[in-house]
């Protein structure tokens, strides 16, 4: 996750949450976006497409162009613009294509 | 899941459509109004209702215009589903939307839909790589999450919004590198002929004009003119190479804003395949309305951006007046009231509209940045280029459905949002024929993502006998 | 005024599949074709090439349908070489998921049926515990399954982006937006008018889907097709986790995954409806619950070209020598008969008799009707 980050907060924020992108522990502020939490976070690319595995980072920031899928608490695909932040988060890069759950051993393969 | 059925059922919390509620309520209709952001305001009021003093005070008085009526919306007793995204819209007047992770359905007599615009796509070389992102969304992130770039940034394309986000990045102390604008000196001599027309809608001309003067002050590095746009890089952007009055520019940067103007939002106009046209002066789709915003579809209307780009305050006095003729319709309003009531609010839409003419002349993007050269990426999501369109148009395909087929050239999860209007004026500009000869994608549901589970369990399988 | 000698009404699957049937064998072939917004019948084709149950109660049908799946390697071969596609054809066999006893009874009813016509018909009725082997996603609702080896897939946008490529290279002209709006029998030729423009050929082929109705009432026939509406799902793309087809859920090479099968008569209405894609939806993730948490990217709705008794029709217009009507809903599956026997037979005017029981005759005795999809 590269450091210098393209964004800043403007102020310091009143509250904050701590969601986990990639097993670092990110403390952001409450009630933003994920695509916002990740952008201020130092972020540059939070998915690959399943094309050509190419990066890429929100793009409009309103949900209409679907560039800031992550992965949110094992749901792949999810749009980080249009999801809000919370405590305990799990964030993951949207990797191409979605994975399904592994089989279980029961063939119960049902995602959370 | 009982189903909700209300006189007047709106789509979108945006100026137009909190107008339009406020409207309709003080006229005694029931109002339910879905929206998907968290507060109401639409993009153009994004998170109006929990905007510190600070940021109201960078993003100025326009914006917190919107703040009055929000407080209107919100104290009405207007119903107001926030985080609601419509998935599917019938000619019935139904919505179908995700709430809390369920599919719901709404039913109204009347049916106002007040999604506003979104930004034209600007399809220039390396507008895919990550550090590139729209002005918009750099409004947005300072709207709704207070985060602002940590160092320069380049603003680049034309329009309105373009300035006003530099000068609002100037009150807020980011830096500019550089505000690379393509709009050129002949666009202004051409939009003189609209000047006389124009006057009335003197207050937006002079908005503008003060931004530019605010930049000049401010030493900003403005290039205009600006051609051969090219965003450099391989794994994100590190520089934008341009063209300005003869000279090669290449200024190094990792964050890059592009915007070229808006354009009406027509998923659902077009999901429900009402008849649109092509506006040339605008480059873009509209849904035909009639005087009070009915469309081909009886009982459908729209209101705002989501009609005609006109900004937010034409957006109000549309979500006004087409409340007004909904509450006549249902009996609620007799039409002399109606036309009586109307009148203040016509009145500014017409100066609202005024200016508009010369803005689009101003700032109408430039065909290099609205039909790219071949190795350019039109549909992100499937990564399609223009060459591969054009590959398939020499092949035969006449319309942007035979190229999706053909291509997967908007079959992606936007829908086709970020490269339906390129495809289509690629196609005419190919074929030399025009735009609406040419046609739009068969916009289908679902309009937002749905997961087949929610799906499975949509609760009205007979919504039509519950109805009744 | 234009004239050629061979032309097809229908750039859709079938008609652009028999258009480079012919080119094949020399022809020279002009494909008329309508415009973007057309009804077009190959959207909702879901890209099986499907042999298990097709011609219950219809012998002829299913012999024809088993040479076509069988003749498919063939086309394919041509297809690649003549345009460098692959269409991604796999022919691995396929999986008739059953969510009721009720639909295992009838699905292994009509395949003993076909077993006993035909003799050789390999198929397999699978417990749910074989089942959950070979299909280790399968969900607990599927009571049973029936497998086929007859049965394959392809991927329809190549196969159809394939044709288009290999028809151009093979000289077949297509002319756009070129709605026929009459025909007429000229002596030995025919004369064909859309919108003040005409054109002349000795030949004629039918291939316009639902517009063989009006076409054909132009030479003095009845063509009994009707709309039968289908819907589709198609899901974002996911890992491979589906390598052989099922009639109601298939993973594309892509990754995406379609779901339809449905079946209505509505008329020429080709949208969506809710509850429809709904119980698609719900079908979808009972046979595979790991699709429970997918996202569905589209929904759309194509109208099949069905005859009374679900079989394909092929017909030189006894009112018309010269006039061959070709109708049918099965375009992918069919395609290697259409271009590699029917297109053949047509160029060289030597019959098939294999042809002679997919006539229009069959409809005007009172015949048994069955719909096997």
């Amino acid at each position: 996750m590269p450091t210098e980050s393209l964004f800043t907060p403007l102020a310091k924020a009143q509250s904050w949450v701590t969601i986990d992108y990639e097993g670092h522990q990110l403390k952001v502020p409450q009630g933003v976006s994920i695509a916002a939490a990740l952008l201020a976070s130092g972020v540059r690319h939070s998915r690959t497409t399943p094309v050509q595995g190419a990066n890429r980072a929100p793009f409009c920031m309103m949900g209409v162009c679907f560039e800031c899928l992550v992965e949110v608490d094992g749901v792949p695909n999810r749009q980080g613009c249009m999801t809000l932040v919370s405590d305990g988060l799990r964030v993951r890069r949207q990797l191409g294509a979605r994975k399904l759950a592994p089989l279980c051993a029961e063939g119960d393969c049902d995602e959370n | 899941m009982k189903t909700k059925a209300v006189d007047l059922l709106i789509i979108g919390a945006g100026p137009a459509g909190m107008s339009a509620a406020v409207e309709a309520r003080n006229n005694g209709l029931s109002v339910l109004v879905l929206d998907e952001q968290p507060g109401p305001g639409g993009q153009i009021y994004r998170n109006i209702s929990n905007t510190d003093a600070q940021r109201s005070q960078i993003l100025g008085a326009d914006y917190s215009h919107g703040r009055h009526l929000a407080q209107a919306f919100l104290a009405s007793d207007i119903e107001y589903v926030a985080q609601a995204s419509a998935w599917q819209v019938t000619d019935q007047k139904q919505v179908h939307y995700l709430h809390q992770g369920q599919s719901r359905v709404a039913q109204g007599q009347r049916l106002l839909i007040a999604t506003g615009a979104y930004e034209r796509p600007m399809p220039i070389p390396g507008w895919t790589l990550p550090g590139v992102m729209t002005a918009g969304a750099g409004q947005i992130l300072l709207k709704s999450a207070a985060v602002v770039p940590a160092g320069p940034v380049v603003l680049a394309g034309c329009g309105p919004l373009l300035y006003l986000l530099a000068v609002q990045y100037l009150q807020a102390g980011i830096s500019l590198a550089a505000l690379v604008d393509t709009s050129r000196h002949s666009d202004v001599l051409s939009g003189l002929r609209h000047i006389p027309k124009a006057l009335k809608g003197w207050p937006d001309l002079q908005k503008g004009l003060s931004l530019l003067a605010t930049l000049r002050k401010a030493k900003v590095k403005h290039y205009r003119g600006a051609t051969a746009l090219r965003i450099e890089g391989s794994a994100h952007a590190e520089a934008l190479s341009f063209s300005s009055r003869g000279d090669e520019y290449r200024i190094a940067c990792n964050l890059v804003m592009l915007h070229q103007g808006v354009v009406p939002n027509t998923q659902i106009s077009w999901s429900l395949r009402l008849q649109h046209h092509w506006q040339n002066d605008q480059l873009c789709w509209q849904a035909e309305r009639n005087a009070w915003g009915e469309t081909s579809t009886s009982g459908i209307f729209i209101a705002g951006d989501g009609g005609s780009i006109g900004g937010a305050m034409a957006a109000q006095a549309q979500g006004r007046i087409a409340a007004l003729a909904i509450a006549c319709q249902l009996g609620r309003l007799d039409s002399s009231s109606r036309d009586k009531l109307v009148k203040p609010y016509r009145k500014a839409l017409h100066r609202c509209m005024a200016a508009r003419p010369l803005i689009d002349s101003l700032y109408r993007p430039r065909n290099e940045n609205r039909i790219p050269e071949d190795n350019v990426i039109v549909c992100r999501c499937e990564e399609v280029t223009a060459g591969t369109v054009r590959s398939h148009v020499r092949l035969g395909c006449l319309g942007p459905n035979q190229i999706k087929a053909f291509s997967r050239c908007g079959m992606g999860p936007c829908q086709g949002r970020q490269c339906g209007l390129t495809v289509t004026e690629i196609i005419a500009a190919s074929g030399n024929v025009s735009a609406s000869e040419v046609g739009y994608y068969r916009i289908r549901a679902p309009l937002k993502p749905i997961t087949l589970k929610q799906l499975a369990q949509q609760p009205n399988k007979n919504l039509n006998q519950e109805l009744s | 005024m234009h004239k050629s000698k061979t032309v097809v009404v229908g750039g859709g699957l079938l008609g652009m599949t028999i258009a480079y049937g012919l080119a094949l064998k020399g022809q020279q072939v002009c494909v008329l074709d309508e415009g973007d917004s057309a009804f077009r019948a190959s959207r909702g084709n879901f890209g099986l090439i499907w042999v298990q149950s097709k011609g219950y109660g219809m012998t002829p049908y299913a012999h024809w349908t088993r040479q076509a799946a069988a003749l498919w390697p063939e086309l394919a071969g041509k297809l690649l070489a003549d345009t460098g596609i692959n269409v991604h054809l796999r022919q691995n066999g396929g999986y008739q998921l059953c969510l009721s006893q009720a639909e295992l009874t009838e699905e292994v009813h009509r395949l003993q049926w076909l077993e006993s016509a035909l003799g050789d018909y390999p198929f397999e009725v699978l417990e749910p515990n074989e089942l959950q082997k070979r299909l280790p996603r399968i969900g607990p609702d599927v009571v049973g399954a029936c497998f086929s080896p007859m049965d394959g897939h392809v991927n329809p946008l190549k196969l159809f982006s394939a044709l288009h490529h290999a028809c151009q290279a093979r000289g077949v002209h297509v002319l756009h937006n070129y709605a026929v709006d009459g025909i007429e029998a000229f002596g030995n030729d025919f004369l064909i008018t859309s919108n003040a423009r005409e054109l002349r050929c000795e030949q004629l082929i039918l291939a316009a889907g639902l517009g063989n109705k009006t076409l054909g009432a132009h030479l003095g026939h009845d063509v009994p097709v009707a709309p039968s509406r289908g819907q589709i799902l198609i899901t974002e793309r996911i890992e491979p986790f589906l390598d052989i087809p099922t009639s109601t859920v298939r993973q594309t090479d892509e990754g995406t995954v379609q779901l339809g099968d449905s079946a209505e008569s509505v008329g020429f209405d080709d949208r969506t409806s809710t509850a429809v894609i709904a119980d698609i939806a719900d079908r979808a993730v009972r046979s595979f619950p790991c699709l429970a948490n997918v996202n569905l990217v589209r929904a759309w709705g194509a109208l099949r070209v069905m005859t009374p008794d679900g079989g394909p029709i092929y017909q030189e217009l006894s009112h018309a020598p010269g006039a061959h009507l070709v109708s049918c809903h099965s375009g992918v599956t069919l395609a290697a008969m259409h271009a590699l026997r029917l297109a053949p037979s047509i160029a060289t005017g030597t019959a098939l008799p294999e042809l002679a029981s997919f006539g229009l005759g069959r409809f005007s005795a009172n015949a048994e009707v069955h719909h096997a999809h």
